[in-house]
């Protein structure tokens, strides 16, 4: 073990001394080579796996797989959002969770979001967020993928408060568990496609793409106004290009 | 009686120009979406994967609301100042190759699903405006697409796309930035045009 780490340190901190140094990811050494490891693994293992799911169950069934796991998520939502105080929309999550659950049938059917209630999307990473706390270094965690130390340690969290943890059959519990990273695969595989096609260099791309997702979502897609220090420059002339790269609005 | 005609010629082509402009850059955005949407569903090629004959009706129906310099200069960051007229050039045809395909793509993806587009929240003299789509899916939260556009002589211009808050042309930024950095703009171009060509290689298989 200690002479595969003596091995391994060099590998991962000379990969760090890259040019192209990014101070939101100064593990991108490491990174990188989690992230070819997760790669090589979504390829032979995990894409496969989810493109047979989408093949196999036509989509009406896998709407309800989907609305199930929703559904059970819906509580801790409602939690998020009056941690942040937001207290009409925790109301109206645990107003969903009760119709879906009931007249829903189980939450099979999302009968919340045709009524009007719509689905919100919040966890302890964004809670935090919106407390104030940074986000730290970007991180890709094995099997896992993008993240960052804040949102690492929310998905502690998640994962500990999350009603599945609580089952206690072995089998029932590996089953659901594979069933919902099936799901929120298959869900994926257009945007992974697309990323595939649109990226020059897939690791930075979508890294960047997950910094751009994860502030807008602390922010329910208003983020403030962020100054880069690099940029401040206007090509165009009367355009601030820092509020397009920060994604505020004009 | 010439000069009369040709005030009356000045006054026709100013009235076209205004007519022109008058489509609200919200409308606008709604128009194009559902007409190509309703072209790719009755489209059985397209619907079946005929790629080239998708990317033929993108660069027909939607290609003339996008602003690709405004687009290429942004992604480009400090980089496009030192950018010859023809490098600009460049890297602005072959980032449009790669942003037709990308766009593509998405609406292949999404074109089953049900879109809200949501009133335009602007004052009436703005001339660079956030137009907000929203596709819905069930069991999620709602995806945000929102079109940054700005008012140009020739009708309103799409110069950004935020899809659930990533900014396309702010992805690119750092990519780009690599790239000048590493081998320079032709560098830049060299790699733009080498992803281009891998995919048409794989629309031909």
């Amino acid at each position: 073990m200690l002479r595969w780490l003596a091995l391994a340190l060099p590998v991962v901190f000379g990969g760090c001394a890259t040019t192209n140094a990014d101070p939101r990811d100064p593990l991108e050494g490491l990174n990188r080579g989690v992230y070819a490891f997760n790669d090589k693994l979504d390829t032979w293992v995990v894409r496969p796996v989810a493109s047979g799911y989408t093949k196999v169950l036509p989509g009406e069934i896998r709407d309800r797989v989907r609305n199930f796991f929703a559904n059970i998520a819906d509580p801790m939502i409602g939690v998020h959002n009056i941690l942040q105080g937001k207290f009409e929309d925790g109301f109206f999550d645990w107003v969903r969770f009760g119709f879906n659950t009931t007249f829903g049938l189980f939450g099979l059917h999302d009968i919340a979001s045709d009524m009007g209630y719509e689905k919100h999307n919040e966890d302890f990473g964004q809670t935090f967020g919106r407390w104030g706390l940074p986000a730290g270094p970007y991180l890709v965690l094995p099997f896992l993928g993008s993240s960052d130390i804040r949102d690492g340690i929310g998905l502690g969290l998640d994962y500990y408060f999350d009603p599945m943890t609580g089952v206690r059959d072995k089998d029932l519990s590996y089953g659901l568990w594979g069933l919902r990273f099936v799901q929120v695969r298959s869900d994926l595989l257009d945007a992974s496609r697309i990323l595939e096609e649109a990226a020059l260099d897939k690791y930075t791309f979508q890294r960047d793409a997950y910094l751009q997702r994860r502030r807008s979502l602390i922010y329910d897609g208003r983020p403030p106004r962020e100054r880069e220090p690099e940029s401040g420059v206007n090509p165009q002339g009367g355009r601030d290009v820092d509020n397009i790269a920060a994604g505020g609005r004009p | 009686m010439t000069k009369t005609i040709a005030t009356l010629i000045a006054v026709l082509a100013l009235g076209a120009a205004q007519a022109q402009e008058l489509t609200p850059p919200d409308a606008l955005v709604k128009q194009v979406t559902l007409e190509v949407v309703d072209l790719i569903a009755k489209d059985k090629e397209i619907r079946g994967g005929n790629r080239a004959k998708l990317i033929g009706l993108i660069n027909e129906k939607v290609l003339p609301h996008f602003n690709f310099i405004s687009m290429a200069a942004l992604a480009m960051g400090q980089s496009w100042n030192k950018a010859t007229p023809d490098q600009k050039k460049r890297v602005t045809d072959e980032f449009k190759t790669l942003l037709v395909r990308t766009y593509a793509s998405a609406l292949a993806a999404y074109s089953d699903q049900k879109f809200d587009f949501r009133p335009l929240r602007a004052r009436p003299g703005d001339t660079d405006v956030t137009v907000n789509v929203r596709v819905l899916q069930p069991g999620a939260q709602p995806v945000p697409i929102d079109y940054s556009m700005e008012k140009t002589a020739s009708g309103w211009k799409v110069y950004d796309v935020m899809v659930g808050g990533v900014s396309l042309v702010a992805n690119y930024r750092t990519e780009f930035n690599n790239q000048v950095r590493e081998s320079g703009v032709d560098g830049l171009i060299k790699n733009l045009s080498a992803k281009n060509r891998a995919l048409e290689g794989t629309d031909k298989k």
